[in-house]
């Protein structure tokens, strides 16, 4: 059975005035031989939460890193906000990373630098942005106090367990106030408890701040939470696209071993 | 008059390495020559690429934003915690030289040689390199170890996507201060070296502070201090210059994290060899003139 006849995108009607914030069309990308994304397309609306799952190597995290511009893309285009973010220069580029939030599967906290100075520091190059807002401290115990770490502030990463470490990297996303937020495997190697800890956490970011989100994950309890649309995403192609129902009730068996 | 602008010496440090290695990687394909083995243009890409990491500190070096505040932790980092390790050396070393050179000249009869002797040699060669090779065990290693695990943990790119220059924030502070701090560790390494050595004067040949200091300066000359200052500034770039690139562009995994490390150290310790050959030869010249 060919690729293109197994499933029938189905997306969700949308409202004609609902913002693309994330237009991705045709990306591709190589390492050699090894072909990662081969004509990937994607589209992310304001406020919605679009879940991609795949299996390891599918082309996820390249995809993510392509998106933020740690990666440049073979051909394709990415679109963030109305800007190809290919074609932005150095300063115009972190200008556009200050609406995108990003909590990475590690959380990469700055382990030379305590709870406070990492959040402190996103904001370092974006004083302007902040002007008309709050103290950097009140920023600070805010963004903690949202994901539950208000006590936190003067911790080193290594004094931290790892659901922690994930809320602060969450914060250190939200002090910059974005307007998307990426997900790299948010709940990956924390105990089931903490992982939905961490969904819940997601969700009520979602609600507060009205963001959009981009939530790349293995975990089928994490997308049936939190998704309103997921992409399955298979040899760097959009494999099959619709709700969390609608690919759960799929025949193909590709989808279907998602869901066992 | 040959005047190449710093655009252009950035094109030819970036050119001559990589050239080299395309015209070795093509005789290897075109002509099969068996003998030019992958590990020679393995070094010249290496070359190249670490020519090219220099030239982007080169240009980004004179950039804003200076990021002083990082430039100075680093400095305090590379500085002021190197100071223990390198006056122990440094005095060690001072020790040791005078103890095995003293027999040796007593029974020639030249013992009063021996602060110029040390003088001499350690402000010229042995202070500047084994200060230099000491600073590359213990800086290079640890820069190495710190950029690549930063790497490896993706701290490097949440730094990028927070919209800071991870390269300026870094990279740059890092191979600036340790360009600015080793020749501050040499001279201190060195003024240790030299109490070590009149301590075992003092205590054998009972030689007073001022006249074992009187010779020492009486033998060197300003030419000897100025071409070893200068090459000690080169070692010092040459240390971070090498921890900063294996780091920054670290395998991932811990294997490659301790294999940066690894590296670095070696990598720098090449590096100093060769740079005091190079100091050596132009001195050399400057002294037949």
């Amino acid at each position: 059975m060919s690729r293109e006849n197994t499933i029938t995108p189905v997306l969700p009607v949308r409202e004609a005035e609902e913002e693309v914030v994330i237009r991705i069309k045709d990306l591709r990308k190589s390492f050699g031989d090894n072909h990662v994304l081969n004509g990937f397309n994607m589209e992310l609306h304001q406020g919605e939460n679009l879940v991609i799952m795949g299996k390891s190597g599918s082309g996820k995290t390249v995809m993510i890193k392509c998106l933020v511009g740690l990666m440049q893309p073979d051909s394709g285009s990415i679109e963030v906000m109305g800007k190809d973010i290919i074609k932005l220069d150095r300063t115009a580029l972190d200008l556009l990373r200050a609406d995108i939030g990003f909590l990475f599967q590690g959380s990469a906290l700055y382990d030379s630098m305590t709870v406070r100075e990492n959040l402190e520091f996103s904001l370092r190059r974006h004083k302007e942005r902040f002007k008309d807002r709050a103290d950097t401290e009140t920023l600070v115990l805010e963004a903690l106090k949202s994901v539950g770490l208000s006590h936190a502030t003067a911790l080193m990463p290594a004094e931290l367990s790892g659901g922690m470490k994930r809320r602060v990297a969450l914060a250190r996303t939200l002090i910059m106030n974005p307007r998307i937020i990426l997900y790299d495997e948010p709940t990956s190697g924390l105990d089931p408890i903490t992982a939905k800890e961490i969904i819940e956490l997601m969700r009520i970011i979602q609600a507060r701040y009205r963001t959009s989100a981009l939530i790349i994950t293995h975990d089928v309890d994490c997308a049936r939470v939190i998704s309103d649309r997921m992409i399955l995403l298979v040899d760097g192609i959009n494999y099959a696209e619709g709700t969390y129902r609608e690919l759960q009730r799929s025949a193909d068996p590709q989808v279907k071993a998602f869901f066992k | 008059m040959i005047n190449i602008s710093r655009q252009g010496m950035i094109l030819i440090i970036y050119t001559v390495p990589n050239s080299a290695y395309l015209w070795i990687y093509n005789c290897r394909d075109m002509h099969g020559i068996k003998g030019i083995s992958g590990k020679v243009a393995g070094f010249f890409r290496l070359s190249g690429e670490l020519s090219r990491f220099a030239g982007r500190y080169f240009a980004e070096v004179w950039k804003p934003p200076f990021e002083i505040r990082e430039l100075l932790h680093q400095c305090y980092s590379v500085g002021n915690r190197s100071f223990p390790l390198v006056g122990i050396t440094g005095f060690i070393i001072g020790l040791v030289l005078t103890l095995q050179t003293r027999p040796t000249l007593q029974e020639f009869g030249a013992v009063s040689w021996i602060p110029s002797m040390v003088g001499i040699s350690i402000v010229r060669e042995i202070g500047p390199v084994i200060i230099a090779l000491v600073c590359a065990g213990r800086v290079a290693s640890g820069i190495g170890a710190e950029l690549g695990s930063m790497r490896v943990t993706e701290q490097i790119d949440a730094m990028e996507v927070s919209g800071t220059n991870p390269f300026k924030f870094l990279v740059v502070t890092r191979i600036t201060a340790t360009t600015l701090m080793v020749p501050v560790l040499v001279i201190f390494g060195d003024v240790l070296a030299l109490y070590g050595s009149f301590l075992i004067e003092h205590l054998k040949g009972n030689v007073s502070f001022q006249l074992y200091f009187n010779q020492v300066f009486n033998s060197l000359e300003f030419s000897d201090l100025i071409p070893d200052t200068v090459k000690t500034f080169f070692f010092g770039l040459a240390i971070g210059l090498v921890g900063c690139f294996k780091g920054y562009y670290c395998a991932k995994g811990t294997v490659g994290v301790g294999t940066a490390a690894n590296t670095a150290v070696v990598a720098a310790s090449m590096l100093i060899f060769i740079l005091d050959f190079i100091a050596v030869l132009i001195s050399d010249i400057f002294y037949e003139l």
